[in-house]
């Protein structure tokens, strides 16, 4: 694993997945994006959404890229081929909320729909981060290190040097990491738990994750 | 450039109990808005399905049919037809006797919905979310295109040479693709060379601007006329006299509905602080004084080019009479300070 992230790949080009492209280019990252629709449909769709991202199959994307962001619907995410991401650290940025997506069975017990995309991807380092931030807020509310008005992006995973990464990525591209520690800490940033969908500093963060007892 | 309102039906609470006031009264005093939007010169006025209790707006063209027989000039149509839910047999025969009983002022603007309560009430899966609506979209298309269809699908029964009656005069329905910014949508719509509508709801209304060019060159990619890619703007919005006192009262209303929406979704409803941004300048909340609003509105069309916009005002039990103030302030003095400054625009 790299201890700085220089190439982003990103699976899904809706709105949370060009939002983060959009980021990831500003912030200096090559950058390369794949839907499950051949690369040249999504071609026009880049060229004028995220300038300077690149459109590629799936699999060379993932092959290419030092972290790997989900931003597909998660009832998707068994089309995603495990062997594709060993050794790979992968950022899930889904999530699950059955009034909208429907009822998935796997994910209705009481482990984080991370742990369960963990069991699929079994080769790949899981963090999860981005789900609890509105798509547009990806985009308007980055600011730059240090601005009092920073906002927190709070990540989760089993592997610690994999976090690192993940942390050095979210603060390159504008947000205060938290680190909330094991994947299974990540039940705290689901739909309707204590961050979700929340405008909230760094101190604020932690605070309510350590309330909510699911930080380390 | 057209201007006109959107409502779901609104239930009103009671002024002196507070209590919730019934779905019955709610959809009449949806007519008696669409009667006035017209008669102070509006040019659109959709209704977008919904099933609760707090927005009963169910049955869109039967409040339509009856606004058809009311009305003069303004155009009627859903803002949206949740498609995925509905056969789109029904919803374009409905349409077009809409359109029939309007003498050609009804459209249909297809949308998956981003309310879900038509699933569960109508036999259908969330899991086929997608799938559903895409069919579905092919399907109405079909039948717009001519009146014997021939077709075959997943999720509904195949038609051979069937006859869908009644048929528009002018030959088609307008047919509006709706999207809240998913880009495939956009590409969707252009290469379908579909009319789109946006709705922007939160955030920088101007972070629309590259989804209608990707919009265009997808239309024009599809060799489709730049006359026939149109764009419509759906967005929150309250207008009274004093800009103030808009923002103050709408606050209340927007509050309300984002609690309810928020329990619904699984977040808290937004802070004041939030609100206050999407409410002044470049936010998506049009709450203001008629010259702010207009300013708004053209500022908006400078990025966007849209040639509609319309406003859902009452939400959060707005009660009746602000919603009809309201409505006239767009009609009367937003309307004509637009026309103007576009036009100044224009020659200059
Ligand atoms: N919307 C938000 O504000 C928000 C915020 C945080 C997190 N999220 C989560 O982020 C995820 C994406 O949300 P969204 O709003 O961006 O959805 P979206 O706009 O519907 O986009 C989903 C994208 O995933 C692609 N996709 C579908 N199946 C795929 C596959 N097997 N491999 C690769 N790509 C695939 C889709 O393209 P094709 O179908 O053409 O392949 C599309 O580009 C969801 O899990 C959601 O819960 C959303």
């Amino acid at each position: 694993m790299r201890e700085v992230a220089t190439t982003i790949g990103i699976l899904g080009a809706g709105r949370v997945g060009t939002a983060l492209a959009r980021r990831a280019v500003a912030a200096g990252y090559d950058v390369q994006v794949a839907t499950a629709k051949p690369a040249a449909e999504i071609a026009l769709l880049l060229e004028i959404m995220v300038p300077g991202a690149r459109a590629d199959e799936a699999e060379a994307v993932i092959a290419a890229s030092d972290i790997v962001i989900l931003a597909l619907p998660l009832s998707k995410y068994r089309a995603l081929r495990p062997e594709l991401f060993t050794g790979k650290v992968v950022v899930d940025a889904m999530n699950y909320w059955a009034p909208t997506d429907g009822v998935i069975p796997v994910f209705e017990g009481a482990r984080s729909s991370s742990e369960v995309v963990q069991d699929h991807l079994t080769g790949a380092q899981l963090v999860r981060s981005f789900n609890h931030m509105g798509y547009h807020e990806i985009d308007e509310a980055a600011r730059p290190a240090g601005d009092p008005h920073r906002r927190a992006l709070a990540l989760a995973g089993d592997d610690a040097q994999a976090r690192d990464l993940v942390a050095g990525f979210i603060d390159r591209i504008g947000f205060d990491p938290v680190d909330a520690g094991p994947l299974a800490a990540s039940r705290g940033f689901a739909t309707g738990g204590p961050i979700f969908g929340a405008s909230l500093g760094r101190s604020e963060m932690q605070k309510r994750l350590q309330e909510a007892e699911f930080a380390a | 450039m057209e201007l006109g309102i959107y409502s779901f039906g609104d239930v009103q609470r009671d002024a002196a109990t507070g209590e919730l006031g019934s779905t019955a009264q709610a959809t009449r005093n949806l007519l008696e808005a669409i009667k006035l939007a017209d008669e102070v010169g509006l040019d659109f006025f959709g209704i977008g399905e919904h099933h609760t209790r707090e927005m009963p707006a169910s049955a869109a063209t039967v409040v339509l049919g009856a606004a058809a027989s009311v009305t003069k000039q303004i155009k009627l149509g859903s803002a949206v037809t949740v498609l995925s839910t509905d056969d789109p047999v029904r919803v374009y025969q409905q349409f077009a006797t809409l359109d029939a009983l309007s003498n050609g002022r009804a459209e249909i603007t297809a949308g998956r919905g981003s309310s879900t309560e038509s699933f569960p009430l109508f036999g259908h899966s969330l899991n086929d979310y997608d799938e559903l609506f895409a069919e579905k979209l092919d399907l109405l298309l079909d039948i717009n295109e001519s009146e014997t269809v021939t077709w075959k699908g997943k999720h509904r029964p195949a038609l051979n040479e069937a006859l869908v009656v009644p048929r528009p005069d002018s030959g088609k329905l307008p047919i509006w693709l709706a999207t809240g910014g998913n880009p495939q949508s956009s590409v969707r719509a252009g290469l379908l060379g579909l009319p789109i509508s946006y709705a922007i709801i939160g955030g920088q209304a101007a972070r629309f601007a590259p989804l209608a060019e990707l919009y265009r060159r997808a239309g024009a990619q599809a060799q489709i006329t730049a006359s026939e890619l149109k764009i419509s703007v759906a967005s929150p919005g309250f207008v009274a006299e004093d800009a103030s006192k808009a923002k103050e009262q709408f606050w209340t209303h927007w509050h309300a509905v984002m609690e309810t929406i928020g329990k619904i979704r699984g977040f808290a409803p937004p802070p004041r602080h939030h609100y206050d941004m999407e409410a002044s300048g470049a936010g998506a909340l049009f709450a203001g004084d008629p010259e702010e609003i207009a300013r708004r509105i053209v500022t908006l069309h400078g990025q966007i080019g849209h040639m509609r916009q319309f406003f859902q005002m009452d939400v959060g039990h707005l009660p009746q009479k602000d919603f009809l103030r309201s409505i006239e302030l767009l009609g009367t003095r937003v309307k004509p300070l637009v026309d103007a400054e576009l036009a100044a625009k224009q020659a200059a």
